[in-house]
């Protein structure tokens, strides 16, 4: 049985802010903006939250193959910004797209990788065949305190994939994690921001865990780097991605198209399901592509997706993740406090 | 008083060293320099271990004990002192090690440094440190390390015409001579451009004229001069011993731009040794900023006061010119685990004059110098090195 991706869809709020604009407010130098390799991340509206964000992604995974809600026989929604400490975020998406209420659902956490885990356990049960179809969400409002580094590249977006194994679009043919305990960004009950381990968050934490990912599936895959058309690895910015996939041995061609995070910055737990959106996008039937997450505390999952003909039936049925891109409507710093309730009254 | 020898010598590889922890590390160093001396722990009669804020990096005090524990002799109830004097800590230690064994009190004395700067937040690593510079007088005001130390930078370059580009040559050459070391924490080349273009910390010292936050132990093996040949086939004698005081703030010194600490030192280390400047081979200098490389080579007698930027930028201080100074890469390249650095620069030292310094090797090295500064120069330490 082939499982795998039957829809996708994605939503980037259209509110903008260049990193200039926050190296101004802070007194940072464009050294800050060249190193972190990203230009302008996107921000949500005043009312827009993770809940809303997951509902617009769903909502167009759903209309893009036309697919019944009504099939949806779980929704598990990743994010590290859930509205609620207590109540799940799966079940408003669930309500707002109207399923029946014949499907489980949980909210998920693990930092950046929240969207993958639910991606997995979505391929879980559509493999054992106890659902028709499983909505996995990665969607994020994601906080980076004042003056922070986190706030150059903190961002807002969602994507939704329907994991089915009916009329798949992009056949998963094997998936590998990697994980371990490692500290390297934390955010406590209660506090406003998360804090992070600075450099640590690199060598042991995103290059260890991903590399540790994508080395495990492309042994177990018994496959090679130069054997996919397209690579996307988790974007917290525009140098890791780059620099990781070229430890690994995926060219710059390679992973251009999924690389977002220079016009977006870092969504989080939509960050590498938007760039393996922007793949689909453009992918042609027969292509593979090679898919690695990251999430602080730390694990990384990796996937090896080979794309159907059915990609082209479905393709144009929704908004693409450049169309997001396309309409974008830049704050200045003050309006982009007020619409990220950093301003309390 | 008697002549006291190194009989062996161990260091950790410098840099982030996150898979490991200070114990770790310490035993590495310690075992590393009790195989080089071939002596067991029953030998040992004292420990000296500098560190200068176990506290803060890590939570954890009572270093001393800690270090004899880890090397196996807390059961032997050999006595382990832990010595701070900031960023001196290290070179504090070798000195409480010579008087030791100088005083006939001890025989074989172990000399150890250790630092774990990396558990910790950059800002968390900074307070710590400027926990070297006086508290009340200094940090309360905003003051850091580098914002004093590119106070006395702005004052050398304006009385003796030192140059951005004179004080970036030091980190370009001391990165050089960092990519021969093995244990250095960087292997990268950097262009004089580089440094300039690279981001202000405190005007002018920019991000690459800074030492870095690192993690590293050091451990050295000391004896009786006159018991060494049986340890070692090549003991390095310490021929000179020197420690000096000075006020803690930067603004109650006589000159800002001499560290009065360091030409104490130095004078009674080259006195000890009956020896001149001009007759040092090889020295290791407390770099902790570029600017501290050039007043160390003025302070100790190598150029003239204000002479320290033209030699730099001439090449004097270069591997294979006349006076080769930090050959390990110094605290900027190799590493500034502070507690450790004292002691690996006296490793530095004795794997040059043993002439198993590798690709960094200075010829016909003979005599030594390890010079090492606490805070803005409130403590310095002078060693001189021979074969």
């Amino acid at each position: 049985m082939v499982s795998g991706i039957v829809s996708y869809g994605v939503y980037i709020p259209r509110f903008r802010i260049r990193l200039d604009e926050i190296a101004r407010v802070w007194g940072d130098g464009e050294e800050i903006t060249q190193g972190l390799r990203v230009f302008e991340k996107s921000v949500p509206d005043l009312d827009e939250d993770t809940v809303t964000i997951a509902v617009e992604a769903a909502r167009n995974a759903l209309k893009r193959a036309k697919i019944d809600p009504k099939r949806i026989g779980a929704i598990y929604a990743g994010s590290e910004s859930h509205p609620y400490a207590v109540k799940p975020t799966a079940t408003i998406v669930g309500q707002a797209v109207c399923t029946s209420s014949s499907f489980t659902a949980a909210d998920f956490e693990f930092a950046c990788k929240a969207g993958t885990a639910a991606l997995q356990a979505c391929l879980g049960l559509v493999s054992s065949n106890l659902i028709d179809l499983g909505l996995a969400i990665g969607a994020d409002v994601s906080q980076g305190a004042p003056g922070d580094m986190l706030e150059y590249t903190a961002a807002a977006g969602g994507a939704a994939y329907l994991i089915g194994s009916q009329d798949v679009a992009g056949e998963i043919e094997g998936t590998y994690s990697f994980t371990s305990d490692t500290p390297d960004f934390w955010r406590r009950e209660g506090m406003p921001y998360p804090e992070h381990g600075g450099r640590f968050t690199g060598e042991p934490a995103y290059f260890k865990h991903v590399a540790g990912a994508a080395r495990g599936l492309l042994e177990r895959m018994n496959s090679a780097p130069e054997d996919y058309d397209y690579a996307v690895f988790h974007q917290p910015n525009g140098k890791f991605p780059v620099r990781v996939a070229k430890m690994l041995g995926f060219s710059k061609k390679q992973i251009e198209p999924g690389l977002i995070v220079p016009l977006i910055g870092n969504t989080y737990s939509a960050s590498c399901l938007i760039g393996l959106a922007a793949t689909l996008d453009i992918a042609k039937p027969g292509e593979r592509i090679f898919v690695t997450s990251f999430g602080s505390g730390a694990g990384s999952d990796a996937f090896s997706i080979r794309v159907k003909d059915k990609i082209d039936d479905i393709r144009c049925g929704a908004p693409s993740v450049r169309d997001y891109i396309g309409q974008a409507e830049y704050l200045d710093y003050a309006m982009y406090a007020k619409h990220k309730g950093k301003l309390r009254i | 008083m008697r002549s006291v020898s190194i009989i062996g010598v161990g260091c950790t590889k410098f840099g982030e060293r996150w898979d490991v922890s200070l114990r770790d590390m310490i035993a590495e160093a310690g075992v590393m320099a009790i195989e080089d001396a071939e002596i067991t722990g029953e030998q040992i009669d004292a420990l000296y271990v500098g560190n200068m804020s176990g506290g803060r990096f890590i939570e954890q005090e009572h270093i001393g004990a800690l270090i004899a524990d880890c090397a196996g002799l807390s059961r032997l109830h050999v006595p382990s002192t832990r010595v701070e004097a900031a960023c001196a800590s290290g070179g504090l230690a070798l000195r409480q090690a010579v008087l030791a064994v100088a005083s006939g009190y001890s025989d074989i004395v172990i000399a150890a440094g250790v630092e774990k700067m990396t558990d910790v937040s950059t800002g968390t690593a900074a307070d710590a440190l400027a926990a070297a510079a006086d508290r009340e007088w200094e940090c309360f005001f905003g003051a850091t390390f580098p914002a004093l130390y590119a106070m006395i930078a702005k004052l050398h370059m304006r009385r003796y015409g030192t140059t951005n580009e004179q004080m970036a040559q030091v980190a370009v050459k001391n990165h050089h001579h960092a990519c021969m070391n093995p244990i250095a924490q960087y292997h990268m080349e950097i262009t004089i451009d580089d440094v300039l273009k690279s981001p202000m910390v405190a005007d002018p010292l920019h991000i690459l004229d800074c030492s870095p936050i690192s993690d590293g132990a050091a451990a050295l093996v000391l004896a009786p001069t006159e018991m060494a040949k049986r340890f070692s086939e090549e003991p390095i004698k310490i021929v000179g011993s020197a420690q000096a005081s000075d006020t803690l703030a930067l603004h109650d010194r006589r000159d800002l731009t001499t560290l009065d600490a360091t030409v104490h030192a130095g004078r009674a280390a080259f006195a000890q040794a009956g020896i001149e400047p001009r007759a040092v081979d090889v020295a290791e200098v407390h770099d902790c900023f570029t600017i501290a490389e050039i007043l160390a080579i003025e302070d100790l007698g190598f150029v003239e006061k204000g002479q320290g930027g033209k030699a730099t930028e001439e090449g004097m201080t270069a591997l294979g010119s006349s006076l080769p100074i930090n050959t390990s890469g110094g605290l900027k390249a190799c590493g500034h685990p502070v507690g450790a650095t004292g002691i690996k620069q006296a490793y530095e030292i004795v794997l040059q004059l043993r002439g198993k310094a590798g690709k960094r090797q200075v010829d016909e090295a003979e005599v030594g110098l390890a010079h090492n500064v606490g805070g803005s120069g409130g403590t310095a330490l002078v060693h001189i090195f021979t074969r």
